[in-house]
């Protein structure tokens, strides 16, 4: 019994140790961005005697645009996110339900299509957009986040689907269910936490997006990665407002994760244990 | 749950969607480069908008390294998306050659032209003609501890020879005591390790290249610089010195940790102001050293303004330009934040200022240092390209990236001085040749 108890204490200890090596990295930019630059910089770093302050959130939101920005990735995030699971659905429900002999060879090369380096493809995607007026547009961000991560997401939720049973939807088609009826009304519910788990994924990686968002945007449609590339410099102490910059940037889709923590930790272990 | 969200996002894209009302006049958007000076440019700036209320401006400040690849794929695709455009003074003769940039020839008299410092302007024009108009300007310098120097019975020259700064990193050094001899730059890239090189090695004599773009690495003058800057770092420098750049260095200096430092003019205001220096009252500041050989270790960089050639509000842009680099800027900064806080290094006036050479005891010397750089004419031989720290070619980026990885090299141990020298030689003529085909 004793024996347990201290294998339970140890156990607790090594995930405490866990937990908190994983959220480290978070933990110190919010700590950091309540110093001040001096503060941020200072090796060894300090904990007591620091003159704390509000000043870098007092700079970062004087720049003006974080609410232009934040709007934009909310926009942006969740319009590409839309727009992908409105083509993904149909298309991983035909590979998973009437799978042909080339699905899983289809299902690899649309995996593949993420493995290109996304700056081998920069200019003559900016030439196109530049041609069809599409930069620094949302429209022309979410087109683009949508398609790249469809790949993705066909995957994701082709492995959901695969755990609903066939005969099920076979059940409901006897019963004289239209397709539409099938896939809204008895797959979608029931492949609900991995739809979840992928929309919030994929909301994620739209959110995070830095790359597309900084060389196709510049005002109009910048998102809070475009934002906080203003506040890293290699000239000058920037750490403080850096940090703040960067909570002010995740704190909607933490809010959004801590919320749909559930749905999500439900979705990404859907078929792991048999 | 779910479901709430996708209808609020939903709802959200639509509000969105219908906002956004039709703006008067001509809006144009500036893309520069987020340093302090630009961002206190970005705040006054609402000035200029209130004495011009026909133009809007739309600001877009990036990091200098997203920024010049953002800004060169906007130039170069003649995409127009940026009205204004911060470049730095290795990119405008590249840039005006290549036809990319607007003349800024008629700035007005109020521009007041003549007053821009000759080196500066000579940076930024291509035959006589200006295609930029120079908002910031810098140099390189030694900054040193006073303090330290007294208590060891040492005196910076005003102009120091490289022996002697070996020498005093040699005396200084107390690691034991939390001081390092000398910070210099050790990060890999063309703007960091590679920046301190090439302008040390002009100064022992060395090139870049020959008359016949031939590299030079395999002189001695360069075997020289390398074995001083490793030297210097490995023996006097602080550990981890491999990954210190610009920003590493001006840390470590405003905590006290370095007794010397060879960089940018640009930390001059941040180590000599106490909210942001722990050695405010102890920085002193001197020339860049040399060798003897008539060339100091002083490059000159210039943050500049230009107008790309596609730009559709070519005559808005201009306007701003000339308003926000013109004395009528210097003076709204000196009234509203003192002159401590106007942007240096572009005009003869600000160092003339009585009031400007109270708050920055760093004026004489920068200038002095400026006055001291000549890109056009930057080794002691006779060489092909201009530039100090960099060489004015589009093939720099790539070179200098490689090179300054070779070289960090021999501060992590990895390679040694000649071996370095070699390497960097047959790589900088493998990217020559490339760049021929």
């Amino acid at each position: 019994m004793k024996r347990g108890a201290a294998h339970r204490i140890v156990l607790t200890a090594l995930a405490w140790a866990a937990a908190l090596a994983v959220a480290f990295p978070l933990l110190w930019t919010f700590i950091t961005s309540f110093k001040p630059e001096l503060e941020a910089v200072a090796f060894p770093p300090r904990l007591t005697g620091v003159d704390w302050t509000l000043e870098n959130y007092r700079t970062v939101l004087d720049e003006g645009g974080y609410a232009r920005s934040a709007l934009n990735s909310v926009v942006i995030a969740g319009a590409s996110t839309l727009a992908a699971m409105a083509l993904a659905i149909p298309a991983a429900w035909a590979m998973a339900f009437a799978p042909t002999p080339r699905t899983r060879g289809l299902l690899l090369w649309m995996l593949s299509t993420k493995m290109l380096p996304p700056v081998g493809v920069l200019m003559p995607i900016y030439l196109i957009y530049r041609d069809a007026g599409l930069l620094d547009t949302r429209a022309g961000v979410i087109l683009l986040l949508a398609l790249g991560n469809l790949p993705v997401l066909v995957w994701m939720l082709y492995t959901h689907f695969r755990e609903v049973p066939g005969e099920v939807l076979e059940a409901a088609r006897l019963d004289g269910a239209s397709v539409v009826q099938e896939l809204t009304q008895v797959l979608l519910p029931l492949a609900l936490p991995g739809l979840a788990s992928a929309f919030l994924l994929i909301f994620t990686l739209g959110w995070n997006e830095a790359f597309w968002t900084l060389n196709l945007t510049s005002t109009e449609a910048a998102p809070l990665t475009a934002f906080m590339a203003t506040f890293s410099s290699p000239q000058g102490l920037f750490f403080g407002r850096l940090s703040a910059a960067s909570i002010l940037s995740i704190l909607p889709i933490v809010a959004i994760g801590w919320f749909c923590q559930r749905q999500l930790v439900r979705g990404l272990t859907f078929g792991a244990v048999k | 749950m779910i479901k709430r969200m996708l209808l609020t996002a939903l709802a959200v894209s639509a509000m969105t969607a219908c906002s956004g009302a039709p703006d008067d006049g001509v809006s144009i958007t500036v893309a520069t480069v987020n340093n302090s000076d630009m961002m206190r440019l970005k705040t006054l700036s609402r000035e200029f908008e209130k004495t011009h209320p026909k133009i809007h401006l739309n600001w877009v400040a990036l990091e200098e390294n997203v920024l010049r690849q953002r800004v060169t794929t906007d130039v170069a695709t003649r995409a127009a998306q940026f009205d204004v455009v911060t470049i730095g003074s290795y990119e405008v003769p590249m840039w005006a050659r290549q036809g990319w940039l607007a003349k800024l020839d008629q700035l007005g008299p109020d521009y007041a032209a003549n007053d821009l410092i000759p080196a500066m302007r000579q940076a930024i024009s291509v035959d006589g003609i200006q295609y930029a108009a120079p908002f910031n300007g810098e140099s390189s310098i030694t900054y040193y501890r006073q303090d330290l120097f007294r208590k060891a019975g040492l005196v910076m020259p005003a102009e120091p020879k490289w022996d002697f700064i070996v020498q005093a990193a040699r005396k200084l050094h107390a690691p034991a005591h939390g001081t390092y001899g000398i910070c210099l730059r050790g990060k890999a890239g063309w703007g960091e390790n590679m920046s301190l090189l090439n302008t040390m090695a002009h100064s022992f004599g060395a090139s870049f290249f020959d008359m016949n773009w031939r590299p030079q690495f395999d002189t001695p003058q360069w075997k020289t610089t390398v074995e001083t800057w490793s030297g210097l770092i490995r023996d006097f420098g602080p550990p981890g010195a491999v990954a210190n750049g610009f920003n590493e260095n001006l840390s470590l200096f405003a905590s006290a940790k370095c007794a010397m430092w060879i960089d940018s003019t640009v930390g001059a205001p941040v180590l000599a102001d106490p909210r942001s220096s722990g050695v405010a009252d102890k920085v002193g500041f001197a020339a860049a050293p040399d060798a003897g050989l008539g060339r100091r270790a002083s490059w000159l960089w210039t943050w500049a303004l230009a107008v790309p050639a596609a730009s559709r509000k070519a005559a808005a842009a201009q306007q701003f330009v000339a308003w926000a680099t013109g004395p009528a800027y210097a003076k709204l900064v000196a009234s509203r934040e003192g002159w401590g806080n106007v942007p240096p290094g572009t005009r003869i006036s600000l160092y003339a200022n009585p009031e400007y050479r109270k708050l920055a005891p760093y004026a004489e010397v920068t200038l002095a240092a400026i006055a001291a750089a000549h890109p056009a004419d930057p080794a002691i031989r006779p060489v092909p390209y201009t530039g100090i720290q960099y060489v004015s070619i589009p093939e720099w980026q790539g070179i200098g990236s490689e090179t300054g990885r070779i070289f960090s090299g021999v501060l992590a141990g990895t390679t040694t001085v000649d071996a370095a020298l070699a390497e960097a030689q047959s790589a900088t003529l493998r990217q020559m040749a490339k760049a021929r085909k």
